[in-house]
């Protein structure tokens, strides 16, 4: 065996035993062959297919009549699209940004050798084992007005509590904030608090020694060795804002109105309910578009990293 | 050791006798809840009586969101069931795309062009062949109330919109919730063509089958948006996202007075144990008691392979037109029978009223398609409908003008 993997890394102009070479060559390529393949198509092709699905008039079925930008200028004439895109803007927004904050403190307090940590933790990181959907159902008897907080609040004497996100049209976007950060900031939580346990102990204590304060510490010596992480956090985060379906779909079904609508929502009515199969994949493809616009970035710092080392 | 082989026999032989001729039928719906599961087991039962297998495909979810994507998945896969719950416009639209069969022999052995009233056979065929079967006729304009609530308010059921506005008022000082209603884009869809339907036939049909600009930028259509935002005060906080069956639950428990629904409402009655006339009393909406908004079911058959499925096909679009099935799956499901002359002595009061609303209607030109049931515009005009409708109710800032002019637009954009 060690000798195989001499012959092979050592150049092309070997020519000792070639026919059991190629095949002990040829070994992991065979294997890994049908994984490549199904992602390939299943994923890339798929994608190649919406792509080609948003350039035409497809209505019930897909069809290919060929109608070049029609589909996207529809797209951004449609009032419910506009809708959806400016949610996902605050939703998403609201939502990473408030995760981070709230993961992060969490962690550090975590972190300070306290008592009963292990079920702290496993509280706090219990709400990412629910789905989306359960998630949206309690939150939905919770916020709302007839028979959750605010009948609640009521009920213990504030007769002028008044809490109805759930029906008003420009704050229910928040509502949908409130539901997630609470499913994902222990997630958050967890990933830090991994990162903080990797930070080396003797930086910690040399920072001590030169008289930093706790808060310092944290703030000029820790935290910014956690940067990947933050990165890994911040990339996980906006692909649940982005894809995110389930939440509205459970919480409010984009209502009143439409004015909960994210893109995923409104891309699947209009694919599946309302047979306009092209818009929807114009919609798609948006929103395709904006995942890649956090990745790319993101793969590419990575990505010089490593060449850096 | 003899008799044993000649049981056998027999067995082998009936057995081979019954595969003969019977065949298997697939059929996709979406009548999953309890009365409707049990309406269409009735089909179920008579197809198994001749003979034949019957396989199930049942997909849940209120609107057939879910069961029109399955659809389209086995159609684009070469693979459509039998039959399928599809309605209205959609009816064109699969045979226009050409998966329907053609069931004219069977119509014509049953005589549907004689039994069926001409509104119905219309929308069951393309281009002039039957493809689809009829198995019910909802009417979708009734307002149901809880007479209870309106004795202790002092009030009296409404006929028109601007009675319902007055009456609504005294109902809500009385402390009872007037308007039982859930904030779903298709229920205030409900409601608006209701309300759009007081105003005539004529305009109702040029605005949501002509789809004329002039009209949708109407000021009767104006005035409809009007009336339409007035019902936003008398629904309860807590009416968005809520289900159908959740408000007229309200309304059986007393605490609400009324609500603007289909008669599938009456399953619900009649599930709490509740009377029509006693309990409960059925009324035309406001404004609307000489017309009729349809909203028929049917079972849409595809392009099978196979001599034995094609039989128990046209076994099962004849079942279904038969009066044994027509009048219990009525019965089950809260609407009325789609053909003409049936006995009437098992249906209710409000099953009555709605057979005559359906006859005179039908002589006098008021009966109409239901546009927020698929009967009237294809799902894209309906959903840019849809979206102006339900925005406007719940968007307090936005004009009946505005609504009026957004609506022209969206539905010019979708067609």
């Amino acid at each position: 065996m060690n000798t195989k993997a001499a012959h092979s890394g050592s150049g092309p102009t070997q020519s000792g035993r070639p026919a059991r070479l190629s095949l002990a060559d040829w070994m992991p390529k065979i294997v890994m062959a049908p994984t490549v393949i199904m992602t390939v198509v299943c994923i890339y092709g798929y994608m190649i297919w919406t792509a080609v699905l948003s350039f035409t008039g497809s209505r019930m079925l897909p069809s290919y009549n060929f109608v070049g930008l029609d589909q996207y200028e529809r797209l951004f004439n449609n009032d419910r699209w506009m809708v959806a895109l400016g949610n996902l803007g605050v939703f998403g927004g609201l939502f990473i940004l408030i995760c981070l904050f709230l993961g992060v403190t969490l962690a550090i307090f975590l972190d300070q050798k306290i008592r009963a940590e292990g079920a702290i933790r496993t509280i706090y990181l219990y709400p990412m084992a629910i789905s989306f959907i359960v998630t949206g159902t309690a939150w939905k008897w919770l916020l709302n007005p007839t028979n959750g907080l605010e009948k609640m609040m009521i009920d213990f004497g504030f007769e002028d509590f008044k809490f109805d996100w759930l029906i008003n049209p420009d704050m229910v976007v928040y509502c949908l904030v409130i539901a997630a950060v609470w499913q994902a900031s222990g997630f958050v939580m967890a990933l830090f608090l991994a990162g903080l346990r990797g930070v080396d102990g003797d930086l910690i204590k040399a920072a001590h020694l030169d008289g930093a304060s706790t808060f310092t510490t944290y703030r000029r010596v820790i935290l910014p060795s956690l940067k990947p992480v933050f990165f890994s956090a911040l990339v996980i985060l906006s692909h649940i804002a982005i894809k995110s379906f389930d939440l509205v779909a459970a919480l409010t079904n984009g209502g009143p109105g439409y004015s909960s609508d994210l893109p995923a929502n409104f891309m699947y009515a209009h694919t599946f309910t309302r047979s306009q199969i092209g818009l929807g994949s114009a919609s798609a493809m948006v929103m395709l578009g904006c995942v890649l616009a956090i990745l790319i970035p993101y793969l590419y710092s990575e990505l010089r990293g490593e060449r850096h080392e | 050791m003899k008799k044993i082989a000649f049981g056998l026999t027999t067995v082998a032989l009936s057995l081979a006798a019954a595969t003969a001729q019977a065949g298997e039928v697939e059929v996709l719906h979406y009548w999953t809840s309890g009365g409707e599961a049990a309406s269409i087991n009735v089909l179920k039962d008579l197809m198994v009586e001749d003979g034949h297998t019957w396989k199930d495909f049942a997909v849940a979810g209120g609107g057939g969101e879910s069961a029109m994507t399955v659809l389209k998945s086995r159609a684009i896969a070469g693979n459509p069931p039998s039959a399928a719950q599809i309605k209205g416009p959609t009816i064109q639209e699969w045979g226009e795309l050409g998966f329907l069969t053609n069931l004219d022999d069977v119509a014509k052995a049953g005589e549907w062009d004689v039994i069926l009233p001409g509104v119905v056979s219309e929308v069951m065929k393309y281009d002039g062949r039957y493809v689809a079967a009829p198995v019910n006729v909802h009417r979708v304009n009734w307002l149901w109330a809880n007479p209870e609530v309106f004795r202790k308010s002092g009030a009296s059921i409404p006929t028109t919109w601007d009675q319902f506005i007055t009456e609504a008022k005294k109902i809500k000082a009385a402390g009872f919730t007037p308007l039982a209603h859930g904030g779903q884009a298709w229920q205030d869809a409900t409601l608006f063509e209701a309300i759009a339907l007081s105003k005539g036939a004529p305009f109702y049909n040029s605005a949501f089958l002509g789809l004329s600009d002039k009209t949708l930028r109407s000021q009767d259509m104006i005035d409809v948006f009007d009336t339409f935002k007035q019902m936003r005060e008398f629904v309860d906080p807590g009416f968005s996202g809520r289900d159908w069956n959740i408000a007229t639950s309200m309304v059986i428990n007393g605490d609400a007075a009324m609500q603007i629904m289909g008669d599938w409402a009456k399953g619900e009655f009649t599930a709490a144990g509740k009377k029509a006339g006693v309990d409960y009393v059925c009324y035309p909406a406001p404004g609307t008691s000489g017309a009729f908004t349809f909203n028929i079911d049917s079972l849409a058959m595809f392009k099978v392979d196979g001599k034995d499925k094609q039989a128990a096909q046209k076994d099962l679009a004849r079942l279904i037109l038969e009066p044994k099935f027509q009048e219990t799956f009525n019965l089950n499901k809260g609407s009325i029978p789609a053909r003409l002359n049936m006995p009437r002595d098992q249906f209710d009061s409000c099953a009555h009223s709605s057979m005559d609303a359906f006859l005179a209607s039908s002589t006098t030109g008021q009966l109409v398609p239901s546009m927020a049931h698929g009967m009237a515009v294809n799902s894209m005009v309906q959903g840019a409908i849809y979206d102006v409708v339900t925005n406007f109710f719940n968007d307090e800032s936005m004009t009946s003008k505005e609504a009026v002019d957004k609506l022209a637009r969206a539905v010019k954009a979708s067609m």
